[in-house]
Order: structure tokens, then C-alpha cells, then sequence
């Protein structure tokens, strides 16, 4: 079977209609149940001894008054895990370095971060547990930290990792990847990576306009608003169930059973209803501290993070230094890009490097390209994937300093975008040939959109910027059941992440059959029912969940026809699949009557059994997704705030299965946009504590915060999708922060480099020009 | 220290239970009377998760103490839909695919009802900030505001 699975234009009946959701009522009522919401009988509860410290050896840790308090089941250090060597190795499709993610569940020899976990303990109440914590005596030794990206890329910072020195590999766009020799001395920066197309000199020599400018942006949260929580129950006789709310319940168990030198089997991984994730809830942090303790006690231990502790220890995205050189010939066209992206990736190496280098130029058809990135370490949780991971720090800088070069070239900032676009058949400096994609349709109709041509007035401005994600397959299952009366079950591996990836992939199972999409009911399978499927990100749900759906559906449907045409006593190449019934292919085949799903599944037993169909497949053809965005903003130059006076977002779908969850995605990925360009930030004080671990002062966006956010679905076909779908979460993020700091600047001629864009910076660049 | 009686009535049914006099209402609607629909997002009333109504009056839940609840009435998202019915509200919420993940849904429904029982008639400014205590993540909030406008006008018939 071909790795692609082909698009197919036919008339649609489901697909594009919108159809209630069905987790909708669960949610409205308080049904559905959450990470926090799972109670088990005999439950302990868990919790985690964090360091006050951004940089410490542990001297010693002193348990015993915790293990005596009345209450208390168990007590677990990192004397309870096993050391890992280190090597990268890949786990459940995921590549990591084991001696770090044993180190990042609960620290060794140091702590790294103000948050890491020391120690953690279960308790018959959460009362007692906290007690307990407070009981152990940790003796630390501090050392100097390091939080900025720039202050630990230098030779004198303070060293995370006294082993550690910098890996380099310079991949060349039709010539060979090679590695740099790897430094004589440890640093802080774990990793180079270096994209060359063409020659760069040549192209800078030729340029009319050349612009070299450094952004930088902060860390932001994803902010989901349920805290990881976990219940772990280990057996007597070794099996592990575990409740827990992730993105990736099979990587989630495959990471498990490597910390904990577990068969892969002993671990069944439920996944509860997951209440926000953002890439933020593909990793493990409480899971193996909560089996581990279970483990010693014998009892179920529920663990829930604070928010405080969210914060704290769970990742957020990186920060990025940028430094952004373009030259441009008089009529705009960009001959030469140059970019160095420096991405802190917190205690331990594995920023999302390759996507913020790979996502960095690519929405532009540029001869001559390098990008540079690195992934630096430095005192702070290790970063986890946010929502287009790496993309939006990258962006930034790119799409100001081609904002910048309009300006100065006196070029409409769309129509500067459409002369250098990407599109089917560009070459990209990371080795893809784009397929068919929708970027400049993005931006025609951006440009064409109301919204651009309302004139504005005083203090109001407007900014335009665009964003790419490539989007991923990967591994994915599905197994589908006919039931007896003809409706149908579906189980997948992916989680429903919140975009409503179950009615869409009923929609598209219920369009295979000829069905109404609500007899078909989409459940998300634990791991011991599926086979493995890699975590639900990169905007996989609904295009790789949807490929196997829609095959699973496929081989069902073929089942149907065999049993019809037992039935029937033809050959089965005599039935056709049509509106949900089987046919004779011709009138030679007999004067039969139509058979309907129903008909078929009632005789199952008759022909042969139940009806099943299944699919497990490594997916392939994931369609890039692109994205245009217009912001419009009014500055108040007596307080610096920036309003939000209209947001627009023109983005290709390939096809919205179910248009209303498009939007919601479009809309909420701006808006998360919208926090980082105007109020987040992590903020670390000279101790290198973090001092803004709530939603009070860490401000993400509220509802009076902004207006309706207007959305125009682009629909170009993804070639290997059989409903034509490409990703669509990641991009809608990546724009904002650009678009924002391009309408400010619109506004009252400041350009910024650094985020935020809270009252205060703008106020004082207001005052200052 | 002996544990406080408190005698209240959820959801319209009398209810009494035990609980420290340090604990919060949103702990004893979770974890002791499992009324797991209210939510924890910060326990620091940031956050509107666990907003519930007490004697009529929109609270958070994490910043309400459980001894305030006796002989109070306290009404919570399990108790929104009448005899098998969806509140507008909440049918307006799926109708506009105004929750995602659904983890705030219920915050927002309280709120959004306590509001609506005030002003029947609001402006997208007023339902805009009277929803600022609520946080969402997902949806930018076009879709609950608009679901809330719809359900407004609905209601008010």
C-alpha cells in the first residue's frame, strides 16, 4: 500500500456541515472528567518537595521526621529512580536523553531550576502529605545560576552541566550534512544547528535594501487551565494503571516504563479528559513519581500540581534571542536572508530548535539562505512544546524586519508578502519541495478582506504578518466496531485535544459509510485496546486521526460488502458501497435489493461474525498549513497600553471538516497570540526565583482584553489527505506577535524588539521618542 | 480540632457535612461531595473555574470558606439543567462551539447565568467584562461571548 493516501474531490454530505459536538453536553454539565476529577478507592495523595533554589548541589536530604509523621505511606528521592546514562534514545517514537528526563522528574546531584522536584511523599490526606514535605530537611550547597539565553551562551557564565560541550552539524540544501568539531571547553550551549541554501555573501552584495536587526522575547506558559494531575495504582502483582491527562498516553507509558525499567505491557495508561494541553502535556513530570509511590505504599496516590507549581516545573516555551538579516533588490524581492535564532531550553538541551530554524524564512521563496540556531541551557523548567513550538520566536524578528523593509521600500506590507511567497514547487532551505499550499491565497484574500481597506485614525495603527507549520502523520490506530443495529464505535489513539477531533473524525468515518455523522460514536481508546500512537501534536488530531479513521472505515466497508455478497451469492466485486448501502454493481448482478449498514449488521452473526475494521499506520502527507493575519490597534500614549481594535485571520484549512472548530482554533491560537505579544512573560528575580507563578501576574488574555476575532477559512486541498485536510492549530499563533509589534508601530512610529509590549515599555518608548 | 457541622442545601436538596475550619468550599464540593463539575485552575479566585453561586451571589469557591456555606444555599454546574433539560445557556455553549477543552465551561456558565439573571439586555462590553474573572485558554472567547449574547436574547424572548 502507497505511504499516501490521495485526495479524492467528490460531493461532500457531512463534511463541512456543523453538527453538535459530543462531548458537548458532558462538558456543560459537568460530567466529563478531568485529570483532578479521577478518585480511586483507597486513594493516597501525593506531593512534591520542590527547591527554592535556581542552582544548588544537594548536600544531603533528611526524610525521617516526614516518614514518621502519622499518615504517611511513602517517601520517594531520587535514590528511588535509576540513574540513566546518557544517551539520546528514542522511547515511544520520541527521541530523549534519559539521564536528563530521570533528572527532570526528581533531581540528582543538583537542582537545576527554583521548582524542581527534590522530593515527594503520599499521604492519607493532602493535609498530612503537605505536612510532610515541610518535614524534609534538604541541605544545599548554592551555586551562581544563569536565566537569560544571552548571559548563558557566554564563556563565563555559570555551567548547568560541567559535561556538556557544543554539538554542531551544518546541513547544506544539496550538498552534505557535516558535523563541527565539538568544543574543547563546556558550555551552556548544547547544540548548533546550521541551514545553508545557496551563498549568502553573493546574495547580501547584490541587495539594494539590507536591514539587520535582534529581537528577543520571553518565555510564555501555555496556560492551560487544568494543572497536570495523576492517579497511579501499582498492583501486587506489577501492573501498573494510571490515569492521567496528556497528550500522549502511549508515550506517556513508554517513558514511564523506561524510567521505571517496566515491560511496556504492566503499564496500562488511561487518559482522562484533557483540559488544555497546548504541546505543554506530551511529558511526564508527576506519573512516575505518582507510580513510585504507589508502588511502595500499595495503595492508589492521586497527585495534582497548584498552579504555583505548574508554573514552576512544568514547561513552558522558550525564549529566543533573533538576530534577522534581509536583503532586498529595489522592487522588494528578498535575494538574501540571514537569521541566528539562540533558544533557551531551560535545565536541560532540547528546545524546539529544528522547527523555530526550519520554520524561520520558509513561508518565502529566498535563493539564498542561512539559518543558525542554538539550544542553550540555563536555570529555568525545562521548556515543553507550546503551540507551533519554536515558530512564533522566530517570527517575530522575521516578519518586523520585512515589515520594516516595505516601509522603507514604500511597498503595501501584503502585497511585499505575495512578491516573495512560497508556493507549489518552491524549494525550501530545509530539503522540502512544497506540495500544493495555499499561502498566497492566504494573502489575497487578506488583502481583499473589509477589514484592511477601513481607514484608521489618530494613534491607531495596523500590521500585517504571516506564519508556516509543516504539520506531522506519524503513528496512529484506529479500530472500528459495526454495532449489531448498525451504528458504529470507533476507537482511536489520539486524544481529542479540545479542537473536537471526535466529531470530526465522525464526520469523515459517517461520510465513508453514507451515514449521519451521529451514528457514529468516537471514543479515545486506552493504551492496552490500541496500538502505539504518538502523542497528539502538530496538529495530527484531525488529519493523521482522520486518515485512519477513514481507512478503518474503508476496510469495514469492505467487510459489508462481503457479507452482502454472500448474502447475495456473488462475487464481492459484484457490490458496490453507495449512501450507506450495498448494491449490485449492475443489473446483471441480480434484482436484488439494496442492503443498508443495518440490514448487514444485524446478520452479522449469519455471515460470519461481527463487522470490524482497523487501522494502524505510520501516516504520511501531512500538508503544510499558512496563515495571514491583520491586527489593527490604538495606543493610549498616556497609559502605553495597546488595544486590540480588530483582529482578521485568513488561514488554509485544506478542507474544515467542521468549520466551527476551525474557527475556534484560529481564534484561540491568535488570542494566545495576543497574551504573548502584549503581557506574558516569565519573570525571575535576582535570586533566580520565579515571581510571577500565578495567573494574577502572569496576565494571559481575558475577555475584555479583546474583540471579536474575524476568521476566513482558505480551503486548498492537502493532495494526501482523502478530504483534503491539513493541520491547522499551531499556525494561528505565530503571526500575532509581529503583527501586533507592526501596528504599534503603525501606530506611533516605535518599532519594538523585545516582548512583551506591556503599558510600561510602551509608555517609556513613547516618552523617550 | 473538631471538625464544623454545616448544613446547607446544594443543588436544592439539603445537604450537611463535616469539614475543617480552614477548608475551603471548593474542596468540600470536590473531594467530599464529589461534585467534581466545579473546577481548580489556581485556588487564588484568579482563574473563575470554580465559581459557584452562594445565596445568589457569584463567588469562587477557592476563596469562599465551606463554614460560610451553613445555612446558605449553594448552587453549582451539576445543578444547571432543570429535570433533563439544558439551561439556554448551556445549549448555546455546544450551539456555538463555545468550550473546547471544557475545563472552564462550567466557571463561565455560572458567571454567565449570574449575570444574565442581573441583566437581562447586555452590551458585548458588559457581557465582556463581567466575563473577565473567567479565564479561557482555547477560544479567545469570540464564541462564549457570542453564545452568551445569544442566550441573552433568547431568554429575554
Amino acid at each position: 500500500m502507497s505511504d499516501f493516501v490521495a485526495y479524492e474531490d467528490k460531493k461532500l454530505k457531512t463534511i463541512g456541515t456543523r453538527p453538535l459536538r459530543p462531548d458537548g453536553v458532558d462538558k456543560v454539565t459537568g460530567r466529563a472528567r478531568y485529570g483532578a476529577d479521577i478518585n480511586l478507592p483507597g486513594q493516597l495523595y501525593g506531593s512534591v518537595l520542590r527547591s527554592p533554589h535556581a542552582h544548588a548541589k544537594i548536600k544531603s536530604i533528611d526524610v525521617s521526621k516526614a516518614k514518621a509523621l502519622t499518615g504517611v505511606k511513602a517517601v520517594i528521592t531520587s535514590k528511588d529512580f535509576e540513574d540513566m546514562p546518557s544517551q539520546v534514545i528514542p522511547v515511544g517514537e520520541l527521541v530523549a536523553n534519559f539521564r536528563d528526563v530521570t533528572r527532570n522528574v526528581m533531581a540528582r546531584e543538583k537542582v537545576l531550576y527554583d521548582g524542581h522536584a527534590v522530593a515527594a511523599v503520599a499521604a492519607t490526606s493532602e493535609v498530612i502529605a503537605k505536612k510532610a514535605i515541610n518535614l524534609i530537611k534538604v541541605e544545599y550547597e548554592v551555586l551562581p545560576h544563569v536565566i537569560d539565553v544571552a548571559d548563558a551562551m557566554n564563556e563565563d557564565a555559570p555551567l548547568l552541566d560541567e559535561n556538556q560541550f557544543t554539538q554542531g552539524e551544518i546541513r547544506v540544501l544539496g550538498g552534505d550534512t557535516t558535523k563541527e568539531p565539538v568544543t574543547d571547553k563546556p558550555s551552556n550551549i548544547a547544540k548548533r544547528l546550521t541551514f545553508v541554501k545557496g551563498d549568502i555573501d553573493s546574495g547580501f552584495k547584490d541587495a539594494h535594501l539590507i536591514l539587520e536587526r535582534v529581537f528577543a522575547t520571553k518565555p510564555v506558559h501555555q496556560g492551560y487551565i487544568e494543572p497536570h494531575a495523576s492517579v497511579a495504582s501499582y498492583t501486587e502483582d506489577g501492573q501498573v494503571e494510571l490515569y492521567t491527562c496528556t497528550q500522549g498516553h502511549f508515550t506517556i507509558r513508554a517513558q514511564c516504563a523506561k524510567l521505571l525499567s517496566m515491560d511496556v505491557s504492566k503499564i496500562k495508561v488511561i487518559p482522562t479528559e484533557l483540559g488544555g494541553g497546548f504541546g505543554g502535556k506530551n511529558n511526564v513530570y508527576l506519573e512516575p513519581l505518582a507510580i513510585t509511590l504507589s508502588k511502595i505504599a500499595r495503595r492508589p496516590v492521586k497527585m495534582v500540581m497548584s498552579r504555583n507549581e505548574v508554573f514552576r516545573a512544568s514547561g513552558p516555551s522558550p525564549a529566543g534571542r533573533t538576530y534577522v538579516k534581509l536583503g532586498l533588490n529595489k522592487k522588494g524581492k528578498i535575494i538574501a536572508a540571514d537569521a541566528q535564532i539562540d533558544m533557551q531550553s531551560g535545565a536541560f538541551p532540547g528546545t524546539p530548535l529544528g522547527q523555530a530554524t526550519i520554520t524561520c524564512f520558509t513561508r518565502y521563496d529566498i535563493e539564498n539562505v542561512r539559518v543558525i540556531g542554538h539550544d542553550v541551557i540555563s536555570n529555568r523548567p525545562k521548556v515543553a512544546a507550546y503551540r507551533a513550538p519554536g515558530a512564533p520566536v522566530a517570527a517575530f524578528g522575521v516578519e518586523s524586519v520585512i515589515d520594516e523593509a516595505a516601509k522603507k521600500l514604500s511597498i503595501d506590507p501584503i502585497d511585499i508578502r505575495i512578491l516573495n511567497a512560497a508556493k507549489e514547487g518552491t524549494q525550501t532551505y530545509y530539503g522540502v519541495k512544497f506540495p500544493r499550499i495555499g499561502f498566497e491565497e492566504t494573502l489575497q484574500k487578506a488583502k481583499q478582506h473589509k477589514n484592511y481597506q477601513i481607514p484608521l485614525k489618530e494613534n491607531q495603527g495596523r500590521g500585517v504578518a504571516t506564519g508556516f507549520w509543516m504539520n506531522i502523520g506519524m503513528d496512529t490506530t484506529a479500530s472500528l466496531n459495526v454495532n449489531d443495529d448498525g451504528t458504529i464505535a470507533v476507537s482511536v489513539g489520539t486524544i481529542d485535544v479540545a479542537g473536537g477531533s471526535r466529531a470530526s473524525l465522525a464526520m469523515m468515518v459517517a461520510e465513508e459509510f453514507g451515514i449521519d455523522s451521529d451514528k457514529v460514536r468516537v471514543t479515545t481508546g486506552d493504551t492496552s485496546q490500541l496500538g502505539f500512537n504518538f502523542v497528539t501534536a502538530g496538529s495530527r488530531g484531525t488529519f493523521a486521526g482522520g486518515i485512519v479513521s477513514v481507512l478503518a472505515a474503508r476496510d469495514a466497508i469492505e467487510e459489508c460488502k462481503l457479507r452482502a455478497a454472500k448474502t447475495w451469492n456473488v462475487k464481492v466485486e459484484e457490490v458496490v458501497w453507495e449512501n450507506g448501502f450495498a448494491r449490485p454493481a449492475s443489473a446483471n448482478v441480480g434484482p436484488f435489493e439494496p442492503l443498508s449498514l443495518s440490514d448487514i449488521a444485524r446478520n452479522a452473526t449469519r455471515t460470519g461474525g461481527p463487522i470490524a475494521g482497523h487501522c494502524e499506520k505510520n501516516v504520511q502527507g501531512a500538508g503544510p498549513s499558512f496563515g495571514t493575519q491583520i491586527v489593527d490597534v490604538e495606543v493610549d500614549k498616556e497609559t502605553g497600553s495597546v488595544k486590540i481594535l480588530r483582529h482578521t485571520i485568513v488561514q488554509d484549512a485544506g478542507k474544515a471538516i467542521h468549520p466551527a472548530y476551525v474557527e475556534g482554533q484560529y481564534q484561540g491560537g491568535a488570542v494566545q497570540g495576543i497574551g504573548w505579544a502584549l503581557n506574558e512573560e516569565y519573570i525571575y528575580g535576582e535570586d533566580g526565583r520565579l515571581q510571577n507563578p500565578g495567573f494574577l501576574d502572569y496576565r494571559v488574555p481575558v475577555a475584555s482584553d479583546v474583540p471579536f476575532i474575524d476568521v476566513e477559512i482558505v480551503e486548498v486541498p492537502n493532495p494526501y489527505h482523502p478530504y483534503g485536510v491539513r493541520g491547522i492549530g499551531e499556525v494561528p499563533i505565530i503571526p500575532p506577535t509581529a503583527a501586533i509589534a507592526n501596528a504599534i508601530n503603525d501606530a506611533i512610529g516605535v518599532r519594538f524588539e523585545t516582548l512583551p509590549l506591556s503599558p510600561p515599555k510602551v509608555l517609556a518608548a513613547i516618552i523617550g521618542s | 480540632m473538631a471538625r464544623k457541622h454545616v448544613v446547607t442545601t446544594i443543588n436544592g436538596d439539603e445537604c450537611d457535612f463535616l469539614c475543617e475550619s480552614d477548608e475551603t468550599l471548593l474542596s468540600v464540593i470536590r473531594n467530599q461531595l464529589r461534585l467534581t463539575g466545579t473546577k481548580e485552575g489556581c485556588s487564588t479566585g484568579d482563574c473563575g473555574a470554580c465559581s459557584v453561586m452562594l445565596d445568589g451571589r457569584l463567588v469562587c469557591s477557592c476563596l469562599t470558606l465551606a463554614v460560610e456555606a451553613e445555612g446558605k444555599v449553594i448552587d453549582t454546574i451539576e445543578g444547571m439543567s432543570d429535570d433533563g433539560n439544558l439551561h439556554i445557556l448551556q445549549r448555546k455553549f455546544i450551539e456555538h462551539a463555545a468550550l473546547q477543552c471544557g475545563i472552564c465551561t462550567p466557571g463561565f456558565l455560572i458567571a454567565a447565568k449570574a449575570l444574565l439573571e442581573r441583566n437581562p439586555n447586555p452590551t458585548e462590553t458588559e457581557v465582556r467584562y463581567w466575563l473577565a474573572g473567567n479565564l479561557c485558554r482555547c477560544t479567545g472567547y469570540h464564541k462564549i461571548v457570542e453564545a452568551v449574547m445569544d442566550a441573552a436574547t433568547e431568554m429575554r424572548g
